[in-house]
């Protein structure tokens, strides 16, 4: 086995085996990891948006940002790119996220909720394998958001540093930002080891280039199954973990932070996938990426952070109680303009412009 | 001239889709494809390996030359 699939696998392993343990310690259930959750509720938390239940400055995201920073500096692998295309990928993340907090999680809590024995979130999975199959078609006509160039070194900090301060926000908890008092948001394992875990998981995805989207996608393109090893050892290690806890309790309804809408569970995950494989990566990876100094991936994170803002303050959000039918319109304008952005974005289109490349 | 790829500035899965089209139209031969990330060059890398080409990467500037040999 190679270097790198054995990296994959420890990589996810200790993924699903830290989920498991962060739920033990308090995290929301089969929410271990989440980046949709976790910026959701650092949006809130900044107060961008004023859903109360879900308002928290998880540590595990600018731990898992400031992670995949060091490891790509002690790599020399930290570069400064950007301007492919960015206001689109803002877009792009902004309705990646409606989906996601429409099925209520990102691709790596859907493995996540699975492996607790929620079946809903294998609806949500078949839905983001679908997603991704329309994706591919269209990068198999073309389609491409550009190349992206090298910018000035400084620009790329600019991202870690923000997380950053999203972490001095956490520890110094000025008056301006919300932490929960109930719900998911106030169910939090202890800061240090949250952060901890951030920072662990930042460095292995980082190294790994662990892509839960990137899995399906290779897997369907190219008959290529290396990154759902990392996907795969996900699901193994906490479902060992949720067997050994007694937390596995497969079946449909009264699934923790859950609905039982099949149609909504796979068009939310459709849209994501579809979303993510436009941008070239899931919400891991887009944090993985904005840290490695791509600043065309942090704006998708700034996208992913005002689609959540604009899920909650909206009522598009889904809640264990179901899908809101402005969540439902949201969806389908959402796979409206994906479409419209894949369709404008193929060469036919693009070659009236400025030349690329060769 | 037709056996170069150039990848730079593109994410995963444009670099691999760019040297797949190239690699399915020839049998054998060289092919030297530019990217600019070790992602990209990863998992190009992995594509020709699985297609049974010999790969030697090497720095270029900010970017890396990977030189397929079959």
């Amino acid at each position: 086995m190679s270097k790198q699939r054995m990296l994959l696998i420890a990589a996810g392993g200790s993924i699903g085996v830290l989920a498991v343990v962060l739920v033990a310690l308090g995290n929301p259930a089969n929410m271990g990891y989440c980046i949709a959750c976790f910026l959701r509720d650092i949006t809130g938390g900044l107060g961008f948006h004023r859903a109360a239940p879900v308002q928290y400055l998880r540590p595990e995201i600018p731990g898992l940002v400031l992670g995949a920073f060091l490891a790509s500096l002690a790599t020399r692998e930290f570069k400064t790119v950007g301007g492919s295309s960015t206001f689109t990928r803002f877009i792009l993340g902004f309705t990646a996220m409606i989906g996601m907090l429409v099925f209520l999680g990102c691709p790596l809590r859907a493995v996540l909720r699975l492996a607790g024995g929620d079946l809903n979130a294998a609806v949500g999975l078949v839905g983001l394998a679908a997603g991704v199959y329309i994706g591919i078609i269209f990068l198999k006509s073309g389609f491409t958001l550009g190349r992206a160039v090298p910018q000035s070194q400084g620009n790329g900090y600019l991202f870690p540093a923000l997380m950053a301060g999203v972490l001095v926000l956490l520890f110094a908890k000025p008056a301006f930002v919300f932490f929960s008092a109930e719900g998911p948001g106030s169910m939090k394992a202890p800061v240090l080891i949250a952060l901890a875990a951030g920072l662990v998981v930042g460095v292995l995805a980082q190294r790994s280039r662990l892509c839960m989207v990137g899995g399906i996608r290779d897997l369907i393109f190219f008959r290529d199954g290396h990154l759902l090893y990392g996907f795969g050892a996900i699901f193994v290690a906490a479902l060992l973990g949720n067997l050994v806890m007694g937390s596995f309790n497969p079946g449909f309804a009264g699934q923790p932070v859950a609905h039982t809408d099949g149609l909504w569970n796979f068009l939310g995950m459709t849209l994501a996938g579809w979303a993510s494989v436009l941008l070239g990566g899931c919400p891991l990876r887009q944090l993985v990426a904005g840290a490695e100094g791509n600043t065309d991936s942090a704006v998708t994170i700034l996208g992913l952070l005002a689609g959540a803002a604009v899920a909650h303050n909206f009522g598009l959000a889904a809640s264990p109680q179901g899908v809101p039918v402005a969540g439902q319109v949201a969806v389908i304008l959402g796979l409206a303009a994906v479409f419209a952005i894949a369709v404008v974005n193929r060469p036919a289109v693009v070659t009236g412009g400025v030349s690329i490349g060769k | 001239m037709a056996n170069e790829v150039d990848a730079r500035g593109l994410l995963c899965p444009e670099p691999v889709l760019m040297t797949k089209r190239v690699l399915d139209n020839i049998t054998g031969g060289t092919v030297q494809v530019l990217v600019s990330n070790m992602a990209a060059r990863e998992n190009v890398t992995r594509l020709a390996e699985n297609k049974g080409w010999r790969v030697e990467a090497s720095q270029q500037g900010e970017d890396f030359l990977l030189v397929l040999n079959k």
